[in-house]
């Protein structure tokens, strides 16, 4: 049976992606855990998160996760989401400037104040809902997924990659940003599959039989 | 491309039942929120609400249990008020599954409580619940006032003024709820909607009289509202979501088919 660790460093409740994961793929053992030895051990990793940067990385930093995180980036399947992913820039400009764990070069900023879609409606922050994910490349974790699906997202910060080469996929609010990261073993995504019913699931399904190769 | 206008049913749970009943031929327990939940899903909701109107507190536990079982077999937003005075009620909706918890009656009581709520929890699950009231007299320039226990206790402050300050305190999204025409079926109180919603930065869920599937899209185009919530609409299956989604894609709404 395979195995895939949740993160669990105190930021928020694991509920709803330890049961989303169950339910993509009932095969696969799924455990909470904040243990290093535990982490290491699984065959793959989820790095949830909600809530502030700040918080997110000292929680991580004093319980030494911070270390392991960046240990299992160069060596196992991890799916970073929402807070998660933003976690794995280089930094965020949330909280004053948050220095994080520069996995993918690059920086987390806030949207732009003041937003009009097209015809001049004011658009909201948090950017909350149900919006396109518009793949730019192939990849095993898009399988099944139709290009441009529509997943739930929640979130005031995005990530800005120095490198455009690791951008897997962008949404409009209103102009293009980076919702999905990947590189190598590493998959990072701003929304939420475990809250994108059929899209989410299969995304989950796809992560848990995931070797860590791009195609 | 653009984020989709969101259609949220509600339900009204008393006792760990859904109250008003509904009405769907394929459901065998209409009381169920369980199965009226996992009905909702399939017709592409894009949240589910459930208020908790348990009056009293011994069988606030059976509200728990409901979200547990939705969340473990629902994998969208799932929003619950109704008796959410305490960080630690806050603590065990979202232990449960829920992803936001709406704070009302509470928040007036004292705001400071939305703050420390934002702060602990993150602004993202806080979801502010107004339930406003027409106070101006005709010829007057509109004005809204903020009633709780149901809209019959007045309290003086006005919606607008209101829905800013919660904002401030770290409300993630306003649920505003029209007390004039909720269970109206006279559609939604455009004005109040799209005065709240131009007034503040965050999304707002326009709520109270919805009674065809145009209130819905006017909620929209009109009340400038991100969201629109209903109750008995969807409940005695006069329409399916389905049917509203399509109705609001034809008025050149975008939203999640």
């Amino acid at each position: 049976m395979s195995s895939v660790a949740v993160i669990d460093y105190g930021m928020g409740n694991l509920h709803s992606i330890v049961k989303a994961l169950q339910h993509a793929a009932p095969e696969v053992d799924v455990a909470c855990v904040a243990d290093a030895d535990a982490i290491l051990r699984a065959d793959r990793v989820v790095f949830p998160g909600v809530g502030a940067i700040r918080d997110c990385m000292q929680a991580l930093n004093q319980s030494g996760l911070s270390a392991v995180i960046q240990q299992v980036a160069e060596s196992k399947p991890l799916l970073g989401i929402c807070l998660g992913m933003q976690a794995l820039l280089t930094d965020s400009e949330e909280n004053g400037g948050t220095p994080c764990l520069d996995v993918f070069a690059g920086h987390v900023v806030h949207f732009p104040e003041a937003l009009t879609d097209g015809e001049g409606n004011s658009l909201k922050i948090p950017h909350m809902g149900w919006n396109q994910v518009h793949q730019l490349h192939p990849h095993p974790l898009w399988k099944n997924i139709p290009q441009d699906s529509r997943f739930y997202f929640v979130h005031s910060y995005y990530a800005q990659p120095d490198n455009a080469a690791v951008m897997a996929a962008t949404t409009q609010y209103p102009e293009a940003f980076t919702c999905a990261l990947a590189q190598d073993n590493v998959f990072a995504v701003q929304f939420h599959p475990e809250k994108s019913q059929a899209v989410g699931l299969q995304l989950l399904k796809n992560f848990l039989h995931w070797d860590g190769h791009v195609l | 491309m653009s984020l989709a206008k969101r259609i949220i049913p509600c339900l009204d749970v008393d006792n760990g039942r859904v109250v008003k009943g509904v009405k769907f031929v394929d459901i065998r327990d209409a009381g169920d929120p369980v199965e009226i939940a996992r009905r909702y899903d399939r017709e592409g909701a894009d949240e589910i609400t459930f208020l908790d109107i348990t009056a009293t507190h011994d069988n606030r536990d059976t509200i728990v249990h409901v979200v547990e079982q939705v969340a473990s077999e629902v994998f969208i937003p799932l929003t619950v008020g109704g008796g959410i005075r305490t960080l630690d009620d806050i603590r065990r909706m979202l232990n449960a599954g829920a992803d936001k918890v709406g704070i009302n009656s509470a928040a007036v009581s004292n705001p400071e409580f939305v703050r420390e709520a934002a702060e602990r929890f993150g602004s993202q699950c806080i979801v502010v619940a107004i339930d406003a009231k027409k106070t101006s007299l005709p010829g007057e320039p509109s004005r809204w006032e903020i009633f709780t226990h149901g809209g019959r206790k007045p309290t003086g402050i006005d919606a607008i003024a209101w829905a800013k300050k919660m904002v401030d305190y770290g409300a993630g999204e306003i649920l505003l709820t029209s007390m004039d025409r909720d269970g109206t079926r006279e559609g939604f109180d455009l004005p109040l909607t799209r005065a709240i919603s131009e007034a503040v930065t965050v999304p707002v869920i326009a709520s109270g009289g919805v009674g065809n599937l145009d209130h819905l899209a006017d909620g929209v185009l009109e009340g400038k509202a991100d969201a629109v919530l209903a109750a008995s609409i969807f409940h005695f299956a006069e329409y399916t979501i389905e049917q509203a989604k399509q109705h609001m894609a034809s008025r050149g709404i975008e939203v999640r088919l």
